[in-house]
């Protein structure tokens, strides 16, 4: 209660101290609650079980300290500190700082108000000025998610004594102090080891590979051909190892063109790489032709093959001067090339910063519209989106096979294909789907998740920061906008995967390849975001899913119908409650409809215990126990 | 030859108008029937004139292609008539209007019309010539296209010059077609039982003083039911009846031809009330103003406040003008145009201002509410003559407040009280006739309304039951000349004409459909969609009250209480009514007369706070509603101004997607709640009781979930459509790379600046 009463509602937080996982379950639950709180008809019966928990966190909310996780320890603690809140005003409270979070909490208010988030999701923490009139020292800390918060507190009297916010700069940035990132330390285990949900070769089985043209390579088993690949890696057939390593040789990074996604029907196929060596000479690599030719003779419907280059086409040109380029149609026969014309890192990372400052703390009441499309954002996601559509059309319309690329192969491609393999195969629209998705096309395929976050790193300039993962959220949320009821997760599930993506709690986002992984033994260290996630999957699960698994989804690209993410880019400002009417009503249904099924089934049995002989309108009532069907 | 690789997508974005198909493709492709076609006529229609061989383009198509046909004018619409059979596809569509189909333009929806080079055609104009191309862009917002070239030069010509006549240049009100429509259907008969009807449990029409009586009644209103002029004896501007203050005086009402009068809207169970008014002439400004005011204030607590309405929103004009520029946004005559202009979307609709105009109704409709509900004063709201915006915000002041009003009937009560008998003048603000002289009044003001209720509908969808389809129906009735709803500037008006054309001498006056007569247009199983199946009922132990009866500690929970820290205004006493007499005499009314402190800034931060507080209540969708008003919560109705282009339709999605969901399990709750009660009647062996099947929205939809349904759902299905994504064509890279800054885009992705290429 107190959570959404003040309008903050901390990311979600697994309070918990036993292994017990239902509580975990539910204090989260609280926290998702808290941000669809409703009052709806008192005929729904879960309303008061929904509620409850609350009550729970309000307990335990009266208490200075959060609640510590396993292997959680308090580094210090502050009395008299004040939390400049943008919506509410200065508050004047304890600060606690732990060795996995920050937790600020204030009594003079009634209700309580707490923020509590988890020092992964820091960028920079920065001393404001010097010491202030009234004595007092202020702190910035610019926050990952698309908020700042600011503190102040007295200055020390004491010298020699360090301040809360020296101890917390410590274990913010634990990777730049030497000190190990808490989702090594977290013990919580689940009933379900998250590490197993993407396995390779099942997932390349579900897609029927191997087939006749099609087949599993080990030559990278060691990681020796492509480090930022995975060990698994599908390939055309009729090419050899040994002509893959010269391949490896043209293409930067070595990261030569390997199947993503195989159409069940057509067999035509989304292929990924990295940009070739083509260098400012044009040069040519017989075996890369002769790869890119294969690719396109093994999907007989087509005498074919796009290439979709995801970079401008003046960047692509200007790659020449440092030894890489693009396909020229001369060297490759067959191959159309296509650019989609998606800026680099930077340019996003401008635009996010952008963003941040239209939405955050307030929007300005006037030109909210102008201000947003300024900052270019939805225009970024609208290419990337209209770049994934025109993938998954030639695919699916076209019955032609494609390759992706940009420069490397790990961010903009990634993007790209998942996105296309998204719209393509409603698999991945379900919850483990989406799961085995991101493993595949994000984790395994070596998106640099630690350099483009920079977890527990305070290096917070670094140019190899940038949100292109959460650019890729923000276009499947879109999409889920404009198909309510095709996917099986909802809104808070993307938010979910955002947040522990900063939060250093589950190992998941942690390191730049699966050979980094490997040899950091993750699986071993850390707990999975899935194995967290897949232990209550009622949370994330959209009710209106409806499964058609067949089903292509063409999003429309337009500006029209794209929209910034309320509910993740302005969830700290309360007067923008996200709502999920939809939602809430379908589930009250499904219990009336529950309750009304039992009450059904209750008479029936009356029925037929009172007129155990059949009456002359027997039929009816014992055959229809479940009219629910007629309408499915 | 990079720029040749540079776009794929550019091939499909060539100039799109010279592909025309040549006449002789057409005689080897299709013989045109000579045969004389029509639509089914409806009765009272009559053809002006009619030309075959047209072709019109199919609009969602590059290579503009099109079916040839004829095309008629008639005295209710122009219409087109394809030579193609239609398929048995087309014949069961959905979501028809009985009316008029999907190649039919009724006169008065007719918005604008262009010829060759997109001119704008306007009337008197044309002599002999006839543009090859004609197009028609519809206040409904759909776009015609059609060519002329392949028709008979004289029948392209008359084809023309009927359209052009009838629908840009001045007639009378008695050429509409509603009045040849009534005379000639059988209508009239069944009307009068519909109104029987109605009288007894559906729309009530504010026609009578017990319509009246019995709205003041459920609101705990205490004022008086003005009847003395339902011969429009007093004025033929003021509405046969209405309520005002108890203290305003028979003498009052003479004299003033109803400007200043304060007429009663609503009473709120505080017993403070909001009233509006046609502001006052300046010269009688002193005298009458004081005892008007003096009136109100009797009402409830000496208390008032007033807002004139003139001042702090916009003008009819500026909401025309701002219309104006927004529906252009949606009228879109080939694909490569709507793409370029999706570019710079956001920006120009900020530019045209249109949504900002939402917000500040709903905003000024906010404050208003937060008079009555916090503060309880009464509210007296004014413009110059009294009928524009103070309907917009007193229907909304109702809408937000009364849960009755966000029922179906209830909501088309409201429509009936502000608007129809409140004397909106629809007719002028329409401009039906094309009047030379009516071209400054024209404004549409009842669409802004609509366009606030759906974003108030948005926002709290379970609230309302009835659905946005029925909000984008509605105000698409608007221009169907069929409706004495819509046709008529005030009562006296609607009284006089009807009664003049009645072909009953003067006994009884000419019986015309309202637009609540949904079923001229819709049948039953189409009307379902008007319903919303996220509303939800309210609990069933206070069916027949309103808020009132809440407990008092409920209320106070919906009542912001610390969060404010001024108290609230308590009004003042008798001693104090002359200070008010005094500050009358001396200033003309100022805004919020009793809170001089609070101008505009404070206004609405303390609106901010308003919602603030009451947002952080548990919602109550029976209660209080308030709007959220920032920037990214006041959106675009994309159902009634996306629904015909193509390229935005989002097949297999769009918000049918997920009603259609909530109506199916609503379907089976239902199914299962008739079970309950047969089994119920089984067991007590009561067979009476058994409920008749009602029909509902979900079984429509439930009904059609085979059918790929889209965002444009039910407006257009998906049957012509190829399965084809719809890919931008413009030069997306070139225009933004300017919005960049330095030479980021320029550089690599890994590396630090050291890699700038």
């Amino acid at each position: 209660m107190v959570l959404f009463l003040t309008g903050h509602y901390p990311i979600v937080h697994v309070f918990c101290n036993s292994v017990d996982s239902t509580s975990t379950s539910r204090s989260d639950r609280s926290a998702h609650a808290a941000k669809t709180p409703y009052a709806m008809s008192s005929d729904n019966v879960s309303t008061s079980t929904e509620f409850s928990p609350e009550l729970r966190v309000l307990r335990d909310s009266n208490k200075e300290e959060p609640q510590l996780l396993p292997k959680e320890s308090v580094q210090d603690m502050a009395k008299d500190v004040t939390y400049i809140c943008p919506y509410i005003g200065a508050l004047r409270g304890t600060l606690t700082v732990t060795n996995y979070r920050l937790f600020f909490r204030c009594m003079d208010r009634e209700p309580a108000f707490v923020l509590d988030l988890p020092l992964g999701v820091v960028s920079r923490v920065e001393k404001i000025g010097g010491a202030s009139s009234r004595g007092e020292v202020s702190y910035g800390l610019v926050c990952k998610d698309i908020r700042n918060l600011r503190f102040a507190h007295k200055q020390m009297e004491d010298s020699l004594r360090k301040s809360i916010f020296e101890i917390l700069m410590k274990f913010a940035f634990p990777v730049s102090n030497g000190l190990p990132i808490f989702a090594f330390e977290y013990g919580q285990v689940y009933p379900e080891n998250g590490w197993k949900v993407y396995d390779a070769q099942a997932e390349y089985k579900r897609q029927g590979i191997p087939n006749e043209s099609w087949r599993i390579t080990k030559v990278n088993d060691h990681y020796e051909v492509c480090d930022t690949y995975p060990s698994n890696l599908v390939v055309p057939v009729n090419i050899p190892d040994e002509e893959l390593k010269r391949v490896a040789a043209f293409r930067a990074k070595g990261r030569i063109p390997v199947l993503s996604w195989i159409h069940p029907e057509s067999q035509a196929t989304v292929t990924r790489c990295s940009q070739p060596m083509v260098g400012v000479n044009g040069k040519r690599s017989k075996d890369d032709e002769k790869y890119l030719q294969a690719i396109m003779d093994a999907n007989a419907q087509s005498h074919k093959l796009f290439i979709f280059d995801a970079r401008p086409s003046v960047n692509a040109a200007a790659n020449k001067m440092k030894g890489g380029g693009y396909e020229s149609e001369d060297a490759y026969q067959n191959a159309e090339l296509v650019f989609l014309d998606i800026h680099n890192i930077h340019v996003m990372r401008e635009s996010l910063r952008k963003l941040k400052e239209v939405v955050y703390p307030n929007i300005e009441e006037s030109h909210w519209l102008s201000n947003l499309e300024s900052t270019h954002w939805l225009e970024h996601i609208k290419l990337i989106l209209a770049g994934a559509l025109r993938i998954a059309d030639k695919v699916e319309s076209g019955k032609t096979s494609v390759v992706v690329h940009c420069s490397d192969g790990w961010d903009r491609t990634a993007q790209l294909t998942s996105l296309a393999m998204l719209m393509l195969d409603g698999h991945y629209r379900t919850i483990r789907g989406f799961q085995v998705l991101l493993e595949k096309e994000w984790l395994s395929f070596g998106h640099r998740f630690q350099l483009r976050i920079g977890h527990g790193d305070k290096n917070h300039t670094d140019a190899d920061r940038s949100p292109v993962f959460l650019q890729f959220i923000d276009c499947v949320w879109q999409i889920t906008r404009q198909f309510p009821a095709a996917f099986e997760f909802n809104e808070y599930f993307l938010v979910t995967i955002l947040d522990h993506m900063y939060s250093c709690l589950f190992g998941t986002f942690m390191c730049n390849s699966e050979q980094q992984r490997v040899k950091e033994e993750l699986p071993k260290k850390t707990v999975s975001l899935w194995a967290y996630i897949n232990s209550q999957l009622e949370e994330f699960t959209n009710p209106l899913y409806v499964n058609y698994s067949n089903h292509v989804l063409f999003p429309v690209v337009s500006m029209r119908h794209l929209e910034l993410w309320v509910g993740y880019y302005i969830r700290w400002n309360p007067r923008m409650r996200p709502q999920e009417p939809v939602h809430q009503r379908y589930k009250e249904l499904l219990a009336k409809r529950a309750e009304l099924q039992k009450r059904v089934e209750e008479l029936q049995r009356d029925v037929t215990n009172r007129s155990a002989s059949s009456t002359e309108r027997a039929g009816s009532p014992t055959r229809s126990i479940t009219p629910v069907q007629t309408f499915v | 030859m990079l720029s040749s690789l540079g776009s794929v997508g550019g091939k499909s974005a060539k100039p799109s108008f010279v592909s025309y198909v040549t006449p002789e493709e057409i005689k080897s492709e299709k013989e045109p029937s000579r045969k004389e076609k029509h639509p089914d006529l409806l009765p009272g229609e009559v053809v002006f004139c009619s030309a075959s061989t047209v072709l019109k383009y199919t609009q969602d198509d590059l290579s503009q292609r099109g079916v040839f046909g004829a095309l008629l004018c008639t005295n209710f619409r122009v219409s087109f008539v394809s030579d193609e059979a239609p398929t048995e596809e087309m014949v069961r569509t959905l979501f028809k209007n009985k009316l008029y189909g999907e190649n039919d333009i009724p006169l008065s929806c007719v918005d604008n019309i262009y010829g060759d080079k997109r001119k704008l055609i306007t009337g008197g104009l044309v002599k002999n010539k006839y543009p090859s191309k004609i197009i028609i862009h519809c206040k409904d917002l759909r776009v015609f296209q059609f060519s002329l070239s392949f028709s008979k030069e004289e029948d392209a010509k008359k084809i023309f010059q009927g359209i052009v006549h009838h629908c840009l240049e001045p007639k009378s009100l008695r050429c509409l077609f509603a009045f040849s429509y009534c005379e000639n259907t059988s209508y009239p008969g069944s009307y009068s039982y519909c109104r029987e009807h109605l009288r007894k449990k559906q729309t009530v029409m504010f026609d009578s003083v017990e319509d009246w009586t019995q709205d003041m009644k459920r609101t705990k209103g205490n004022c008086r039911v003005v009847s003395e002029n339902s011969n429009f004896e007093l004025s033929p501007k003021l509405p046969q009846y209405f309520i005002v203050p108890t203290n305003v005086s028979d003498e009052d009402l003479t004299k003033y031809q109803g400007k200043g009068l304060p007429m009663w809207c609503w009473s709120h169970h505080s017993g403070c009330a909001l009233f509006k008014t046609a502001s006052i002439p300046l010269v009688q400004e002193d005298n009458v103003c004081c005892r008007m005011l003096t009136a109100v204030a009797h009402n409830h607590l000496y208390s008032v406040k007033t807002e004139d309405l003139s001042d702090t929103l916009p003008t009819v004009q500026d909401i025309l003008l701002s219309y104006n520029k927004f529906k252009q946004f949606f009228l879109i005559d080939n694909t490569t145009e709507f793409w370029m202009s999706d570019m710079k979307w956001f920006s120009s609709l900020d530019n045209c201002g249109w949504l900002d105009i939402i917000r500040q109704c709903l905003q000024k409709a906010v404050e208003v509410v937060e008079s009555l509900e916090k503060e309880n004063t009464n509210v007296l709201i004014m413009e110059e003559g009294g009928s524009d915006l103070c309907c917009v915000v007193s229907s909304l002041v109702q809408l937000m407040l009364d849960p009755y009003y966000r029922t179906l009937l209830g909501f088309q009560s409201l429509v009936q009280k502000e608007w129809v008998a409140g004397g909106h003048a629809f007719l002028d603000r329409s401009n039906h006739l094309h009047l030379k002289d009516k071209v400054e009044s024209q404004s549409p003001v009842f669409l802004l309304f609509l366009e606030c209720v759906w974003q108030l509908q948005q926002q709290h969808g379970p609230a309302f039951q009835f659905s946005e389809t029925y909000l984008t129906v509605l105000s698409d009735s608007v221009h169907v000349p069929v409706f004495t709803t819509f046709l008529f500037n005030n009562d006296s008006h609607r009284d006089s004409l009807l009664r003049a054309e009645s072909p009953h001498t003067q006994r009884s006056p000419l019986n015309c459909p309202t637009v609540w007569d949904w079923s001229v247009q819709f049948d039953c199983k189409a009307q379902d969609l008007f319903t919303n199946p996220l509303y939800t009922e309210k609990p069933k132990q206070d069916t027949s009250v309103r808020k009132s009866y809440r407990p008092r500690h409920l209320r106070q929970l919906s009542l912001p209480s610390s969060a404010f820290k001024t108290p609230p205004k308590k009004g003042f006493f008798k001693d104090e009514a002359d200070n008010l007499k005094k500050i009358l005499g001396v200033k003309r009314l100022s805004r919020w007369m009793l809170s001089p402190s609070s101008d505009s800034p404070q206004t609405s931060s303390s609106v901010r706070e308003f919602y603030e507080a009451w947002q952080t209540k548990p919602l109550d969708y029976h209660g209080l509603l308030l709007p959220c008003l920032d920037g990214p919560s006041i959106r675009v109705w994309m159902q009634r101004y996306l629904r015909w282009i193509h390229d935005v339709q989002i097949l297999g999605g769009g918000p049918v997607a997920m009603l259609s969901k909530v109506s199916e399990i609503l379907g089976e709750v239902q199914e299962l709640q008739r079970q309950l009660d047969r089994h119920g009647c089984t067991l007590t062996s009561n067979h009476k009781g058994a409920r008749p099947r009602a029909k509902t929205a979900a079984a429509v939809i439930a009904a059609r979930s085979s059918v790929r349904l889209s965002s444009s759902f039910p407006f257009v299905t998906s049957r012509n459509w190829s399965f084809k994504p719809a890919i931008p064509t413009s030069l997306l890279q070139s225009l933004m790379v300017t919005g960049i800054p330095g030479n980021l885009a320029d550089r690599e992705d890994d590396g630090g600046p050291e890699s700038l290429v």
